[in-house]
């Protein structure tokens, strides 16, 4: 783009290119400098990580000596986490968004309900873990820091995030594919369970698996909920303490050692981001396998 | 939904015990969302009212000092709300002008290949845990600011507001860019007709139409700087001091406490069921549900004012 100033006045004042070729470069750079930021911590990151994060590192217990210390036992809580978080997330918050886009009219209600849903999607994950910890700690007595109270507590805290995100799935589905159903006589449920939902499912399982992306990764709740800082063994049952990636990289990070500064942790953190990317994958495998479908 | 035009071929008084019955099974699980705010207004309300009744809620709003553990207790929440302010003000510095150019620049400059490419890259900055930010910000971003500023301990809320600042930057690029997205091209045409750059068009045009767009994500992205929690328990520290507006550079330089790294504080420390520092948790859980919600609600607003405009 050539640079040069016009005189000529306009409606909006005085055209100039020379303040629209900078004010492009400017709002390109606030774009990347977010990006450019991420990219380069992330580098340094990876960098640190070298040398700390082997197979050792994977199979073994934290250990007060940096060089014995590991994650197994915060890798395989936070695994087992998710899938308990799946197995609650997943049919509520299906049984929800089908209720709110197949179901419900729109009166008082259903919007009350809807911006109730919204809300709490913003709702800091700090007071989901009070919530944890005054419901199922203190009133259902599931136990101080166990696997069940963590499922449960960050399950409520993901569940706007999977409503919303299957609502748009449900939502995608043509009415002339409803309207089809009905006129072969089926009912409300056959018309869900043959039509809308083969056809959404894919949309629906690509929004949940990123909000477990993000379970993966919260902190915060299992902090309240009293998970406890170091775990030495794999949790045993449903009713048993544990330990999860990020309340081991929390912990560390606490420690003046800068082998654990400059290393143990970046392995953790490295190891987290590497196990959240990967479930981000499978959500975006399918979501392209998808879209490959329906475009044939 | 079916809209009006298609005719509505559902069976009417056809349904049977088992369609009544899965509609019930579905609405229990929508009016599950509802039973979770209950849940947690009744779980903070019943021991914040345990706690104010043994601590007036006078004293704990006007309270300069927070001590809850050790003695003499004290439960003054105004240093975790400066220390709050101090972080979410920081914050705003990067995020809004950040977030609004970068929505600027994918829904006015951007090439689709462009933004098919950044919005993803932007949208990561939201997906990355918050307990690895913080790591971040200690580890790699004050020592970068020890450089410029020798002074500056080993925790400060410049680092956490620095690292806050960059996390929320996707939740005011994406919600203003959709605002921007709905202004209709015929107003982009017509001041192009009359001669106008883009950098016209997107100051006098665009930002002005879609204002109530971006006035909603920034009350949005505040409302998660406020209860961002991981980054700045790790990165600004655990000291509950009230914020010296004389003493400009100290304030961002050192190590303060927010609502939430309270919270974590109490909730990591062993504080039984019965004490009085446990139900000071709920207290000011209770205080920062408050504020976020508020504005959550607000923000929601605001933004459906954008939606209604153009339809």
């Amino acid at each position: 783009m050539a640079v040069e100033t016009e005189s000529e006045g306009t409606a909006f004042g005085e055209v100039s290119r020379w303040k629209d070729v900078v004010f492009e470069y400017v709002t390109l750079a606030a774009t990347l400098l977010g990006i450019v930021t991420l990219g380069v911590l992330l580098a340094y990151v990876t960098v640190d990580a070298v040398g700390w994060l082997d197979l050792q590192f994977l199979t073994s217990p934290p250990h007060p000596l940096p060089e014995e210390a590991g994650l197994f036992p915060a890798l395989v809580g936070s695994i087992l986490l998710m899938v308990l978080i799946a197995l609650i997330t997943f049919p509520l918050g299906v049984g929800a968004a089908i209720y709110l886009e197949e179901y419900a009219s729109d009166n008082a209600l259903t919007r009350f309900i809807q911006l109730n849903i919204a809300n709490l999607a913003g709702v800091p994950s700090v007071v989901y873990g009070l919530l944890g910890l005054g419901l199922f700690v203190q009133l259902v007595n599931f136990g101080y820091g166990t696997l069940l109270v963590a499922g449960f507590t960050v399950s409520l805290l993901i569940l706007p995030i999977v409503i919303i995100s299957a609502q748009e799935a449900i939502r995608s589905v043509p009415d002339s594919l409803r309207q089809a159903s009905y006129g072969m006589g089926a009912t409300k449920r056959q018309t869900i369970r043959n039509v809308v939902l083969p056809r959404s499912l894919p949309g629906i399982m690509t929004g949940t698996i990123l909000a477990l992306g993000r379970a993966i990764g919260e902190t915060a709740p299992l902090i309240m909920i009293g998970v406890p800082t170091t775990v030495f063994g794999v949790p045993t049952g449903l009713f048993a303490k544990f330990s999860a990636m990020p309340m081991q990289i929390y912990t560390w990070s606490s420690y003046p050692d800068t082998a654990f500064q400059y290393g143990v942790v970046s392995a953790g953190v490295v190891t987290l981001l590497v196990v959240l990317l990967s479930v981000n994958s499978i959500a975006i495998l399918i979501r392209n396998k998808y879209q490959t479908e329906n475009s044939t | 939904m079916s809209d009006a035009t298609t005719p509505d071929l559902t069976r009417k008084g056809g349904q049977n015990t088992r369609e009544l019955a899965y509609r019930i099974g579905f609405f229990t699980c929508a009016l599950l969302s509802v039973l979770t705010t209950l849940a947690i207004v009744l779980t903070l309300l019943g021991d914040a009212a345990t706690f104010f009744s043994e601590v007036s809620p006078v004293e704990f709003l006007t309270g300069t000092t927070w001590s809850p553990a050790n003695d003499p207790v004290n439960f003054g929440v105004l240093p975790l709300i400066t220390g709050t302010l101090v972080i979410t003000f920081g914050a705003a510095v990067i995020a809004l002008p950040v977030g609004l150019l970068t929505a600027i620049y994918l829904s006015e400059y951007a090439s689709d290949r462009a933004r098919s490419a950044l919005k993803p890259a932007i949208e990561v900055l939201a997906g990355v845990p918050t307990v690895v930010y913080g790591y971040f910000a200690l580890v790699y971003i004050t020592p970068a600011l020890s450089v410029v500023f020798p002074t500056i301990s080993t925790f400060n809320a410049l680092s956490a507001s620095i690292i806050v600042g960059i996390m929320i930057i996707p939740m005011v690029s994406s919600i203003s860019e959709d605002a921007m997205s709905a202004v209709p091209d015929s107003l982009r045409e017509a001041s192009y007709g009359l001669g106008a750059t883009r950098f016209t068009v997107s100051t006098s045009v665009v930002v002005p139409a879609s204002v109530s767009g971006i006035a909603s994500s920034y009350i949005l992205a505040l409302s998660r700087a406020i209860g961002e929690t991981m980054a700045v328990t790790i990165a600004a520290g655990n000291t509950p001091r009230l914020v010296d507006l004389t003493d400009p550079a100290g304030i961002f330089l050192n190590s303060i406490q927010t609502m939430t790294a309270a919270m974590v504080q109490l909730g990591a420390s062993d504080v039984t069921g019965q004490s009085i520092a446990y139900r000071s948790l709920f207290a000011v859980g209770l205080a920062l549900f408050v504020i976020t919600f508020a504005m959550n609600l607000i923000s929601e607003w605001v933004a459906s004012r954008y939606r209604e405009v153009y339809r």
